[in-house]
C-alpha cells in the first residue's frame, strides 16, 4: 500500500529509552506458538524498554500479528513465557513447570495493555461516547462523570470533538477508526499495540488515522508495540524495527538503519518489493 | 385397546390416581417395566414410526407441491395457496386433530394422525423448499431459457434436484419434531405409545411412573441419535457447497 | 349450498358461550404469555450456559437441553402430572405440594422448560454469530464474562435471536392446546369442545377455533417483529420504527453507514 507520508523526512523523535538496567516492559522467552501442527512462531526472545516503540515488518503469514495476539491474551501461548513488566503474562515456571498463572493476574495485567484493531471492531449497540466510557468505568471502575470528561477530551484529540452521540455504524472507516484509538487510549494503558490499523481503511483517510497515532507517539509516554505495511510511518515512530520471516525474527534495528541500509537479504527483498509500489 | 371417547372422559377420575395407590407400593417395579416394554415398543413401531414415516413422505411431497404452486400460479392464486399455509402452519396441530376427528368420525385415529401431520409440516416444508428454490443462481434460469427448455422441464431437470438438496437435513429435523409430536393423537385417542402408556397400562394398573418414563426414554433414544445424524448431514452438505 | 344454512344458530350459541370462550382464550394467553416467560428464561440460562468456555458449564447444560428436547412435550406434560406427585407421596411435607397439585402451574412449567430447551439452542447460535472481533475487542478491554455478555455480546446476539423465539413462541402457542387435557385448565381448546355440542365441528373448531388461534399468532409475530425492528435499529442496521410506521418514509440513512460495515464484512471474509 501506498504511503501517504513522506518517508525521507524524518520526524522530530527523542531518544529511545535505554536504560538497559530496568525491566522490559515486554518480555518474549523462547515463545513458540503453534495451531495444530502448524508452528507460527519458534525459539523468540525479545524484549522492549518503556516507553520504546517498535513495529514489526515482514510478509504475511510471518507471525506478526500473532505476537500482538499474544500480548493482548486473545491466542493461546502454546510454549514459553511472556512477561509483562516483569510479571508472567500466561505461564510462569514453578518447581520447573510451566503452570498457568491465575485469572486474576492476567487480569490485571491485561488491564495495562490497550489494543487498536484492523477492523475498528467498536461495538455497534452503543454511540460513540458509550464505547468509550463502557470500559473505564466497568472494568477500572473510574467515576462516570471523569470517564466523561476523559472521553470528551480524547475525541478533541482524535478530530471528532462533535460525534460522541453519534452510532459506530454511521461512520466512516477513518473515523471509527480513530473513535476505536480513543478507545484504547481511554483505558491509559501502558502498552498500546496496533494491528495493522490502517489497512481496511480508504487510502485518503490514512494519513488522518496516522498523524493521530504520531501525536500519541509524541506526547506519551506509551510503549507501542506496531504492526503495519505503512513503512513511512514506521519508520517516522519507531524507535526499533524488528523483520519477521517465518516465526524469526531475521533482523533488528534502529529504523534509519532497517529502511536505508538492510543487511540481511530477505529485508532487503521485502522491502523492495514494499516500497517498489511508491 | 383405544377407544372413541372424549379425551376429558379418559382422563377424568384419573387424575388422581397415585392417591389412590396402596400406600408403602414400590417407587419403581422393574418386573413390571420389563412387561410392559414389549407393549410399548409394539405401540411405538406400529403407530408412532408409521405416522411419522407416512407423515414426512406427506410433508415432503406436499411441501413441495405448495412451494411450487405459489411460484408458479397467478398472484391471487398463489396468494390464496400461501395464506391457507400460513394458516395451517400458525394454528395448534391439536385442534386441527380434533376437527378431522370429529369430521370424520369414520376415519380411524391413525389415517387423521397421517394427514394432520403430513398437511401440518407440509406447510413447513414448503418454506424450506421456497428458500431452496430461491437460492438456485439465476443463470441457471437464465441458460435454461437460452437452450429453450420447457418451463417443466426446466423446473423437473434443473431447478429442483439443485434446490433439493439443501433442504434434506431439513426435512430431518421435521421429521424429528413430528415425532415428538405425535403423542399429540391422544387427543384423538390413538393407540400411539403416550397414549398406551397412560390411558391403557396406567389406568387399569394405577401404576404411571414406569410407562411414562419408559415412554420418555424411548423417545429421547429415538429423536437424540437421529438429531445428531441430521446434523452431520447438514454439516456435510454444508462444506460440499 | 346449505353449509351455512344453520349457521345464524350457531351464532346465537356462540354468543351465549361467550363468556366462557373468553376465559378460555384469557387462558390460552395466560398460557403462552407466561409459558413463554418461563421458556425465554430457561432459554437464556441454557443458551448461555451453553456458550460458556467452560466444560463444566457447558457439559451440564447440553445434557440438560437435550434431554428437555428429547422427550415430548406430552410425555413432559404427563410425566410432572403423574410421577412428580408420587415423590411429595413417600414423603410428606416436602415443600411444594401446591405447586404438584396445581395443573396450571405445571401447564407452564411443561411449556416453559420444553420450549425453553428450544430457545436455548437458538440463543447459544445466535452469541457465535456475533462477529469474533468483537469477543476480541471486549478481551482487549478486559471485559470480565458477564460484563461483556450483558453489555456487548447478548445485546447483539438479542437481535438475531429473535426470528428464531418467534417461531419457538408461535410453538408454543400451538402447543398450549394440549394442556388442555389436563383436569382444571379450561383453555380455549376445552371450551371449544364445550361450543362444539349445540354448533357443529367445522363452526367451533375451525371458524371459532383455528380463527382465534391464527389471530392470536399474528399478534404475537408482529410484536416480536417490531422487537426485531428496535434492535437492528438500536445497531444501526435498520430504519428506527417511527421511520417505518411513517406514512412517507425518509431517505435512507447516510450512505457511509452501510458501505463501511460492508467493506469490513467483507474484507474479513476474504481473509
Amino acid at each position: 500500500m501506498p504511503t501517504p507520508t513522506d518517508p525521507t523526512v524524518p520526524a522530530p523523535r527523542e531518544a529511545a529509552p535505554s536504560s538497559s538496567a530496568e525491566t522490559p516492559v515486554i518480555e518474549f522467552t523462547d515463545v513458540e506458538k503453534r495451531f495444530g501442527d502448524n508452528v507460527v512462531l519458534k525459539d523468540l526472545n525479545f524484549t522492549v524498554s518503556r516507553g520504546e516503540r517498535v513495529t514489526l515488518i515482514g510478509p504475511s503469514g510471518s507471525g506478526k500479528t500473532t505476537i500482538l495476539r499474544l500480548v493482548m491474551t486473545l491466542e493461546e501461548l502454546t510454549g514459553g513465557y511472556i512477561f509483562i513488566d516483569g510479571e508472567p503474562l500466561t505461564h510462569e515456571e514453578r518447581n520447573g513447570k510451566r503452570v498457568p498463572v491465575s485469572k486474576k493476574r492476567q487480569k490485571a495485567l491485561r488491564t495495562r495493555i490497550g489494543m487498536v484493531f484492523q477492523q475498528f471492531n467498536l461495538f455497534p449497540n452503543m454511540t460513540v461516547l458509550e464505547n468509550i466510557i463502557e470500559a473505564p468505568i466497568h472494568v477500572l471502575g473510574r467515576p462516570k462523570k471523569d470517564a466523561i470528561e476523559h472521553a470528551h477530551s480524547l475525541l478533541e484529540q482524535v478530530g471528532l470533538p462533535d460525534k460522541a452521540d453519534a452510532h459506530p455504524t454511521s461512520l466512516s472507516g477513518g473515523q471509527q477508526q480513530r473513535v476505536a484509538i480513543a478507545r484504547a487510549l481511554a483505558m491509559d494503558p501502558e502498552i498500546l499495540l496496533l494491528d495493522e490499523v490502517t489497512s481496511a481503511l480508504d487510502p485518503e483517510v490514512v494519513g488522518d488515522v496516522l498523524n493521530i497515532l504520531r501525536e500519541v507517539a509524541d506526547t506519551t509516554n506509551v510503549t507501542m508495540l506496531i504492526v503495519t505495511h505503512e513503512m513511512g510511518f514506521a519508520r517516522d515512530v519507531s524507535h526499533k524495527v524488528m523483520m519477521f520471516d517465518g516465526g524469526r525474527v531475521v533482523e533488528e534495528g534502529h529504523p534509519d538503519k532497517i529502511f536505508t541500509n538492510p543487511e540481511h537479504e530477505r529485508t532487503q527483498k521485502f522491502l523492495g518489493a514494499v516500497l517498489g509500489h511508491n | 385397546m383405544s377407544n372413541m371417547t372424549s379425551p376429558h372422559q379418559l382422563l377424568a377420575g384419573e387424575i388422581d390416581a397415585p392417591s389412590e395407590e396402596p400406600p408403602g407400593a414400590t417407587f419403581w417395579d422393574w418386573e413390571f417395566a420389563w412387561e410392559i416394554l414389549p407393549d410399548m415398543l409394539m405401540a411405538f413401531l406400529q403407530v408412532t414410526l408409521l405416522v411419522t414415516v407416512m407423515g414426512t413422505i406427506i410433508a415432503a411431497v406436499l411441501g413441495l407441491i405448495i412451494a411450487i404452486l405459489i411460484m408458479v400460479l397467478p398472484k391471487p392464486l398463489a396468494w390464496i395457496v400461501r395464506w391457507t399455509a400460513n394458516f395451517i402452519r400458525m394454528t395448534p396441530i391439536v385442534v386441527q386433530l380434533l376437527l378431522l376427528f370429529w369430521a370424520f368420525l369414520w376415519m380411524d385415529a391413525i389415517t387423521i394422525g397421517v394427514i394432520v401431520f403430513g398437511v401440518h409440516y407440509a406447510t413447513y416444508m414448503s418454506e424450506v423448499y421456497r428458500a431452496g428454490i430461491e437460492s438456485v443462481p439465476k443463470g441457471q434460469w437464465e441458460a435454461t431459457t437460452a437452450l429453450s427448455m420447457s418451463a417443466v422441464r426446466t423446473w423437473r431437470k434443473v431447478v429442483i434436484p439443485q434446490a433439493l438438496r439443501s433442504t434434506i437435513p431439513s426435512l430431518g429435523n421435521y421429521a424429528i419434531s413430528m415425532f415428538k409430536d405425535t403423542p399429540f393423537l391422544y387427543a384423538i385417542g390413538a393407540a400411539e405409545m403416550v397414549t398406551l402408556a397412560v390411558s391403557d397400562i396406567g389406568g387399569n394398573t394405577f401404576r404411571y411412573n414406569e410407562p411414562v418414563t419408559i415412554a420418555g426414554l424411548i423417545f429421547l433414544a429415538a429423536s437424540y441419535p437421529t438429531a445428531l445424524l441430521v446434523n452431520r448431514l447438514e454439516k456435510r452438505l454444508a462444506y460440499a457447497h | 349450498m346449505d353449509w351455512f344454512e344453520d349457521w345464524p344458530q350457531y351464532f346465537e350459541a356462540l354468543n351465549n358461550f361467550s363468556e366462557r370462550l373468553i376465559d378460555g382464550l384469557l387462558t390460552t394467553i395466560q398460557l403462552t404469555l407466561l409459558g413463554g416467560a418461563l421458556a425465554f428464561v430457561v432459554a437464556v440460562v441454557l443458551g448461555l450456559m451453553a456458550g460458556s468456555p467452560s466444560l463444566w458449564v457447558r457439559g451440564p447444560a447440553r445434557v440438560i437441553i437435550e434431554f428437555f428436547r428429547g422427550i415430548s412435550l406430552l410425555v413432559l406434560l404427563f410425566w410432572m402430572v403423574y410421577v412428580l406427585p408420587l415423590f411429595w407421596m413417600a414423603n410428606p411435607g416436602l415443600p411444594g405440594e401446591d405447586f404438584v397439585r396445581n395443573n396450571f402451574l405445571i401447564g407452564i412449567t411443561a411449556l416453559g422448560i420444553n420450549y425453553g430447551a428450544y430457545g436455548a439452542e437458538a440463543v447459544r447460535a445466535s452469541l457465535t454469530t456475533v462477529s469474533k472481533g468483537q469477543w476480541e475487542a471486549t478481551t482487549a478491554l478486559s471485559m470480565s464474562w458477564p460484563h461483556k455478555m450483558r453489555r456487548i455480546i447478548f445485546p447483539q446476539a438479542w437481535a438475531l435471536m429473535i426470528p428464531s423465539l418467534t417461531n419457538l413462541w408461535v410453538h408454543l402457542l400451538k402447543g398450549s392446546a394440549i394442556v388442555y387435557i389436563l383436569p382444571g385448565i379450561n383453555d380455549l381448546t376445552f371450551e371449544l369442545d364445550n361450543l362444539r355440542r349445540p354448533t357443529d365441528i367445522w363452526f367451533s373448531h375451525a371458524f371459532v377455533g383455528l380463527v382465534s388461534y391464527f389471530i392470536l399468532a399474528l399478534i404475537l409475530t408482529l410484536f416480536m417483529q417490531i422487537l426485531e425492528a428496535r434492535a437492528k435499529h438500536k445497531l444501526g442496521r435498520g430504519p428506527s420504527l417511527r421511520e417505518i410506521l411513517s406514512p412517507d418514509p425518509k431517505a435512507a440513512p447516510p450512505d457511509a453507514a452501510v458501505p463501511v460495515q460492508q467493506d469490513a464484512a467483507q474484507a474479513k471474509e476474504g481473509k
